[in-house]
């Protein structure tokens, strides 16, 4: 392949100051021909990380959609070295690989790119061991809220009230019946130099924290919320509507832990009740009043944390048989 | 010359190896080596990456990781940690990342113990990984040492376990005679990997892969362990060039020149039944020894050719496979399928329990009845407290 090389620098990774969607390089390293659904926020979220981070860049891939969709023996849609060995181990091997860049004299960027399972849940212990090293890596979460690629499993990421195939709708229980991991929370009490979350619908937020990641030496986390088409029950042409309403109803707060200081990257100007959200989403359309007026509690008290600001919890009311509901019908998607 | 444990010897023979990224997770009875290397490191007496990891899963996903991205790689387990590290055994033989590991035996799960047992290292035969058994804890220097010049064979590329005994030579101190740094260096060159990840070269390793290729992976994987022999005997001979020291690559006979029966032993039971076989030949016995080594890539062919004129062979075996015989058994059986004379197995010193003396002399008089078509057991336990079914 072609390598571009910047001139002068010390690195094939010098680029300009990324401030804005504008400044985002052309040259692709993730590029066409991957298996992703249309509308993947994964997709999203990994094509233009892997622009911004440039062509000296590793990365490393645990059991994931991505895994799956990205390479596939003996395609590959990847322009820079790429590995894959399980799932729970992202924060080890990639913290091994930079060991041996160290080794080799090579100042090259490390990535590793997990899904919410392989880092809320069974990733958990292997983040926490990097993290607890302050290796010097990039570990980006790509958190689509379930366990997509074997076919939408609640996770620790999954949100109250969401309907999952391991937390269906039935006569008893409907959907997930616990809250949301406070995984930014966890990873930031390790007190590592960088951790940001990020949306794909707010991209001059998302490309100044990936500059930020980039600059930044020691341990790095990155968390993307990732609309799922498939497992979100949603139309594709509506991820990035969605994604911007998760920020918009404070379902996720856009912030960053830079050098143990929190600092908030985006504050809606008035928040939006979080029926907004939950109504472009099958997963959701099963929620009863009390579940939903659960969930937006629960926002509320989120938005107080991050925002400082008490914020009266909206009244939920169902317009009965009139859902705005799209459900994805396809039996076969994201199995 | 210096007077120091197994696990110092191991550690020892990591500096000297000059393994450069050394992932780490302390375990009881292997803990000592990661010890002595976090002291070499910091002493700058290795110039190494130290990498105190959260688990022995960890520890083998990082080792992976860095002999991926193209350096030395070691790390040292036991057990449970051998266990915990399963998943990731496949990924190193798979990927043909000559990673090099220590695993001091010790038996694994209820009823649980430190001590001694090869049920730990003995389910991992089939993860691809080349395993030899140490005798003494010079052995145990000089086969971290072999193990990368074997390892890094560019027919070869598979990582090898080194296993020794728990306590028994782990926590044992010996005679051993370092080799120079010079003599080692010109015996073990630069590590140069074969797939590595390189931004200035890309490649993708270990995508996921349809049935359509698996099966030829597989195949190559089998040949490169299969031609691993070959070079186990030849690296053998060149060490003992350099150091003196020679082990005789997969095996090692004892006394089996004229022997009409003889015993199939691994690890420190070996000495304890050379000691019997001494005795047995001072009052005209003809009895011998086979010092296995090598358990992937098992010696079959030259086990066949080593034991034709016997009468009679025994098989000793460190643990227990729950079908009635223990796994060396199964091989030795396997690979001498051909023969006519009776092979039997003896179980012992499972859990820790010492081998004595005595119940190698009655591993000996049982194969001495088989041999004579007295009426013997296919597989008899030493030291069982109160008598076998």
């Amino acid at each position: 392949m072609h390598m571009a090389r910047s001139e002068g620098g010390d690195g094939m990774n010098e680029t300009k100051q990324m401030k804005s969607i504008r400044d985002i390089p052309r040259d692709d390293y993730f590029v066409r021909g991957h298996g992703a659904c249309p509308g993947c926020g994964v997709a999203i979220a990994v094509k233009n990380i892997a622009r911004m981070l440039g062509p000296n860049t590793t990365v490393y891939v645990p059991a994931s959609c991505l895994v799956v969709f990205s390479a596939l023996y003996p395609t590959c849609a990847w322009k820079v070295p790429y590995f894959y060995t399980a799932f729970e181990n992202t924060g080890a091997v990639i913290a091994g690989i930079k060991a041996a860049y160290k080794r080799r004299g090579k100042d090259t960027v490390v990535v590793g790119m997990a899904g919410d399972g392989g880092t809320f849940d069974i990733g958990l212990q292997a983040l926490s061991g990097a993290a607890d090293r302050n290796d010097d890596v990039i570990y980006v979460c790509l958190d689509n809220e379930a366990y997509m690629n074997t076919g939408i499993q609640r996770s620790g990421a999954t949100p109250f009230g969401a309907w999952t195939t391991t937390s269906p709708i039935g006569k008893k229980i409907q959907g997930k019946r616990e809250f949301k991991k406070d995984l930014d929370a966890i990873v930031a009490a390790h007190g590592i130099p960088y951790m940001a979350t990020l949306s794909i619908a707010h991209f001059n937020d998302f490309v100044r924290k990936v500059q930020r990641a980039k600059e930044v030496k020691g341990f790095r986390f990155l968390h993307v919320l990732t609309p799922c088409v498939p497992g979100w029950r949603s139309e594709a042409a509506k991820s990035v509507t969605i994604a911007k309403l998760a920020v918009e109803t404070g379902m996720w707060t856009l912030y960053e832990v830079d050098q143990g200081e929190e600092k908030l990257t985006y504050k809606p100007k008035t928040m939006v009740p979080v029926k907004e959200y939950l109504q472009l989403q099958g997963r959701f359309r099963h929620m009863s009043e009390e579940d939903i007026t659960t969930l937006q509690n629960w926002v509320c008290k989120k938005w107080k944390e991050h925002f400082y600001e008490e914020i009266p919890v909206p009244p939920c009311e169902l317009e009965k048989g009139k859902k705005d509901l799209i459900v994805d019908e396809d039996p076969l998607h994201g199995v | 010359m210096k007077v120091i444990s197994a696990d110092h010897a191991v550690a020892h023979g990591v500096r000297l190896a000059r393994a450069e990224v050394i992932p780490a997770f302390p375990i009881t009875p292997q803990t000592l080596i990661v010890e002595l290397i976090s002291e070499f490191i910091n002493d700058g007496e290795l110039d190494a990456e130290f990498m105190p990891v959260e688990s022995e899963h960890s520890a083998m996903s990082a080792a992976i990781g860095a002999s991926a991205g193209g350096a030395r790689a070691f790390t040292a387990t036991s057990s449970q940690g051998l266990a915990l590290m399963h998943e990731m055994l496949y990924a190193a033989p798979q990927n043909r990342l000559p990673v090099v590991m220590a695993n001091v035996n010790r038996s694994l799960g209820a009823a649980s113990g430190i001590w001694l047992e090869y049920n730990d290292s003995m389910p991992e035969r089939e993860s691809g990984w080349l395993q030899v058994y140490i005798e003494d804890n010079q052995e145990a220097l000089d086969m971290i040492i072999q193990a990368y010049r074997i390892a890094e064979d560019r027919s070869v590329m598979l990582p090898v376990m080194v296993c020794l005994d728990g306590f028994v030579l782990s926590h044992t101190v010996e005679r051993v005679d370092l080799p120079s740094q010079e003599a080692v260096d010109s015996f073990l060159p630069k590590f140069r990997p074969l797939n590595v990840l390189d931004p200035e070269d890309p490649k993708f390793i270990n995508p996921v892969t349809p049935p359509e290729f698996t099966m030829e992976m597989r195949y190559q994987l089998d040949r490169a362990m299969e031609g691993s022999r070959e070079i186990i005997q030849k690296v053998d001979g060149e060490y003992a060039k350099v150091t003196g020291n020679r082990y005789g690559g997969l095996f090692d006979l004892y006394n089996m020149e004229g022997a009409e029966t003889a015993l199939v032993t691994l690890g420190t039971a070996t000495s304890t039944a050379k000691v019997v076989v001494d005795r047995l030949r001072e009052k005209g016995k003809k009895v011998g020894l086979v010092k296995l080594r090598f358990v992937r890539p098992f010696p079959a062919r030259e086990l066949l050719e080593a034991t034709r004129e016997l009468k009679a062979l025994g098989v000793f075996d460190r643990s227990i496979s729950f079908n009635g015989f223990g796994p060396v058994f199964t091989e030795v059986r396997n690979a001498l399928h051909s023969v006519t004379y009776p092979i039997t197995n003896h179980i012992a010193g499972l859990g820790g329990r010492d081998i004595t003396f005595e119940q190698v002399m009655h591993m000996f008089d049982i194969v001495r009845k088989s041999a004579e078509g007295e009426g013997t057991r296919e597989c008899t336990w030493h030291g069982l407290r109160g008598a076998m079914e």
